[in-house]
């Protein structure tokens, strides 16, 4: 070839930081609905604009979601991406693999679409980038052959997702992995099957380190803590003193400066500790998370749109997690109910909460208000009490 | 054989390596040995090696045989893929940790993302597959990434700096909580084809599509029209309606965000900031976006101290400071002007001149 069809993309290729415009070559190399993405890549490149559309509702038998609907804009240029669906596949927790099962994937994927994946989406899901709307069902025929689902999409429940906690991690206080999987396993039906006003997003981090950014991208946020005294090991703190500054580096950057250092012996008071992780973080071997341990529960966590982006609120400061979890999921089931009630369409829970107030939620979901859910107390004296606090008139 | 519905994901307990079986929730500790290789160890005394390498995230399968080809040489095939789109192979045999770097580095895949390092960038479709962006998601961050791999395989910052790209507001990667956030945007309303409208569109979901109900039904001429003060460019319109094209190649762009964090460790969660309202589109290597994301990371690792995130370090040199050091000019658009923009405002006499 004497010039190249895609020069902008081919600048891509070079550098060091791993190419995926090498992994369109190679799947354009056999495929396709590949070769015609990627030149219609290369056009919106040159145009600086995207050339696809969303369309018509498609799907497979049974569900309502785990399908997204896509459409060139330019199928006279790109016959072979005219329709060119993505199906999100609901990742194992933890995104751990066996390489047998990767492979099964991507004899599927080869199979039946583009053989382009995203590994991972935002949401968690496997993401299998590109395939015609004859391919959806026998698609997923074979993956769900293959012991794969679908994930969530639209108006339901999206694929839980949760941090990496006690297959690896050593400050994971709850089981996130187990805890993930017994949700997705309960609510199949609700991540399947869109009847929510909208998205409803469940994240699961072990600590709070956070490392799935739970309380920014969930609708109900679960972080790991602990209640008790932080364990720690006297001799180990002494040995970091070597590699560390335990003055500078921990106790000054303590955020409630709950610790002393003299040298010898760390002393913490715990009564004063936020439980933020710091100290844990940067002596891992000498410092461990209390023996009382459980999560915090908080909800509206979201992205901007509608009425700008959120962080989850606390509404339970600390709640043991233990299968079969009954619990927690009566809590998420009261939630949704009120919920599903009370919400617009497209308003999701941080919205309808901030809409209604956060005492309206409350006392519909049953739960008591506790000086955890607030960094203060209310400043303005619009204060509003509930009917039967008042005395009645006596005439 | 007819498929079954509603089985759920793979059980990852299937997927566990032997070692983590052996030793689920008994980690007693962990060190970072190098840029990219963790060593867990349990109570048990058996450890745990994790090598972690950089993807592109927009892989094909034969890219996924090649994970695969890895993993069964060096790690009985057991791998798992982090949040931020990096692969890990885990191992419990220390000898073969480093025959594995050396195959992974000849293959081209960077080592590194732990630590005080800058890891992979969490990103969006873009132009690659979605139908609303004002940039494209993978090219800006191959770009990017070329620039500062560096930051990748070493681990030389104050503090880790976490960076997400979203190419529309709809934000699927939700970048909003990022030490620094490269945000699509759109700065003009969708273009309303009325010829078109009466054709592809159905009127009442166009007008139940915009979040902002900036969009009025005109029955007469079976079209719609757009409230241009109430339009937010969120694109969600042209989703259900194709006659409505938002994007816009002068107009769209990016803009930048800093110093969000979600994680507790010291200082709150919170969100990012604004820092550059717009930045064109530049394709195919984005150098204002490149340069600019450089220039703050820059300032960042020589003036923070040491465990500080971006955003705690604008905090505590302020924000006045953000803008001098890094020589970024503030505009009206810096300054808020949706609900609660007010609790931004300052209310002090306190300032930093210098
Ligand atoms: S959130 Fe905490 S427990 Fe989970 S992986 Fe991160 S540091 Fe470990
Ligand atoms: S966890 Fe945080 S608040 Fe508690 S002692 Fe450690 S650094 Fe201080
Ligand atoms: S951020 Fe917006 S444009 Fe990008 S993939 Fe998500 S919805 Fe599409
Ligand atoms: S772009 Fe968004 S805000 Fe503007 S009219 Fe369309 S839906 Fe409404």
């Amino acid at each position: 070839m004497a010039n190249s069809e895609t020069p902008l993309l081919d600048e891509l290729e070079k550098g060091k930081w791993p190419s995926f415009v090498k992994d369109l070559k190679q799947a354009a190399g056999k495929n396709p609905m590949a070769r015609d993405l990627i030149h219609q890549l290369e056009l919106s490149y040159k145009d600086r604009i995207g050339h696809w559309k969303h369309g018509g509702i498609v799907g497979v038998k049974g569900y309502g979601s785990g399908v997204i609907g896509r459409y060139s804009d330019r199928p006279d240029l790109f016959p072979n991406v005219q329709a060119f669906h993505t199906m999100r596949v609901n990742h194992p927790t933890g995104w751990f693999y066996k390489t047998d099962t990767l492979r099964k994937l991507c004899d599927i994927w080869d199979k039946h679409g583009s053989g382009l994946t995203n590994m991972h989406g935002s949401t968690g899901d496997a993401i299998l980038l590109g395939t015609t709307t004859d391919h959806l069902q026998s698609c997923y025929d074979d993956l769900s052959n293959a012991g794969f689902d679908l994930g969530g999409s639209g108006s339901a429940l999206r694929t839980p997702s949760a941090c990496v906690g006690p297959a690896r991690c050593e400050w994971a206080c709850i089981d996130s992995l187990d805890l993930c999987y017994n949700l997705t396993m309960t609510y199949q039906d609700q991540m399947h099957r869109p009847m929510f006003p909208y998205k409803f997003k469940i994240k699961i981090s072990a600590c709070a380190n956070d490392c799935v950014a739970a309380i920014a991208r969930s609708d109900l946020s679960v972080i790991g803590t602990w209640k008790d005294d932080i364990q720690v090991d006297q001799k180990e703190v002494l040995a970091y003193a070597s590699s560390i500054n335990i003055q500078k580096e921990v106790c000054d950057l303590c955020p409630t400066r709950c610790m002393e250092w003299n040298g010898k012996e760390l002393k913490i008071y715990d009564e004063d500790c936020t439980r933020c992780m710091h100290c844990i973080n940067l002596m891992p071997k000498a410092l461990r998370p209390g023996k009382e341990r459980g999560a915090s529960i908080l909800v509206g966590g979201k992205a901007p749109i509608v009425r700008g982006a959120l962080l989850s609120w606390v509404i339970v400061p600390f709640i043991k997690l233990e299968p079969p979890y009954d619990e927690l999921k009566n809590l998420i089931e009261r939630i949704q109910d009120w919920w599903d009630e009370n919400a617009k369409s497209r308003e999701r829970l941080g919205e309808l909460i901030q809409r209604l107030g956060m005492r309206v939620f409350l006392k519909a979901v049953d739960l008591p208000a506790v000086p955890q859910m607030v960094k203060a107390p209310r400043t303005n004296p619009y204060v509003f009490f509930w009917p039967e606090d008042l005395k009645k008139e006596v005439k | 054989m007819a498929a079954r519905t509603d089985i759920g994901p793979p059980n990852y307990k299937t997927m566990l390596p032997p070692v983590i079986e052996r030793n689920y929730g008994d980690w007693l500790y962990h060190e970072i040995l190098k840029p990219g290789v963790l060593m867990h160890v349990s109570k048990s005394g058996e450890t745990l090696y994790s090598v972690r390498a950089g993807s592109p995230r927009l892989i094909s399968t034969d890219h996924i045989r090649e994970i695969c080809d890895i993993a069964e040489k060096y790690c009985d095939g057991y791998l798992r893929f982090t949040s931020r789109h990096n692969i890990e192979f885990l191992l419990d045999d220390k000898d073969r940790v480093e025959p594995l770097i050396a195959e992974l580095k000849d293959r081209g895949y960077p080592v590194g993302g732990t630590g005080h390092s800058i890891s992979n960038i969490v990103h969006t479709q873009g132009w690659v597959h979605c139908h609303t962006p004002a940039t494209d998601a993978s090219g800006p961050v191959k770009a990017l990434m070329d620039e500062i791999y560096d930051h990748f395989v070493e681990a030389k910052l104050p503090a880790h700096v976490r960076i997400a790209l979203a190419c529309c507001l709809n934000m699927c990667g939700a970048v909003h909580c990022s030490d620094i956030a490269i945000l699509g945007i759109h700065r003009t309303v969708p273009k309303t084809d009325n010829s078109r409208v009466p054709n592809v569109c159905e009127i009442p979901s166009t007008v139940a599509s915009c979040p902002t109900g900036a969009i009025r039904g005109d029955m007469k001429n079976k079209t719609v029209t757009v409230n241009e003060e109430k339009c937010m460019y969120c694109g969600n319109c042209y989703t259900v309606c194709p006659a409505m094209p938002i994007a816009d190649p002068d107009n769209d762009g990016i803009s930048i965000w800093v110093g969000g964090k979600v994680s507790n460790a010291r200082s709150a969660p919170m969100f990012s900031k604004l820092a550059i309202p717009f930045l064109p589109n530049n394709p195919p290597r984005w150098p204002e976006v490149v340069n600019a994301v450089k220039n703050i990371i820059e300032v960042y690792a020589s003036h923070a101290r040491k465990h500080e995130r971006v955003g705690e370090w604008i905090e505590r040199v302020g924000w006045e400071r953000f803008f001098s050091l890094t020589g970024i000019p503030f505009t009206d658009q810096h300054i808020d002007d949706f609900d609660l923009a007010t609790e931004t405002f300052r209310t002090s006499a306190q300032f930093k001149w210098r």
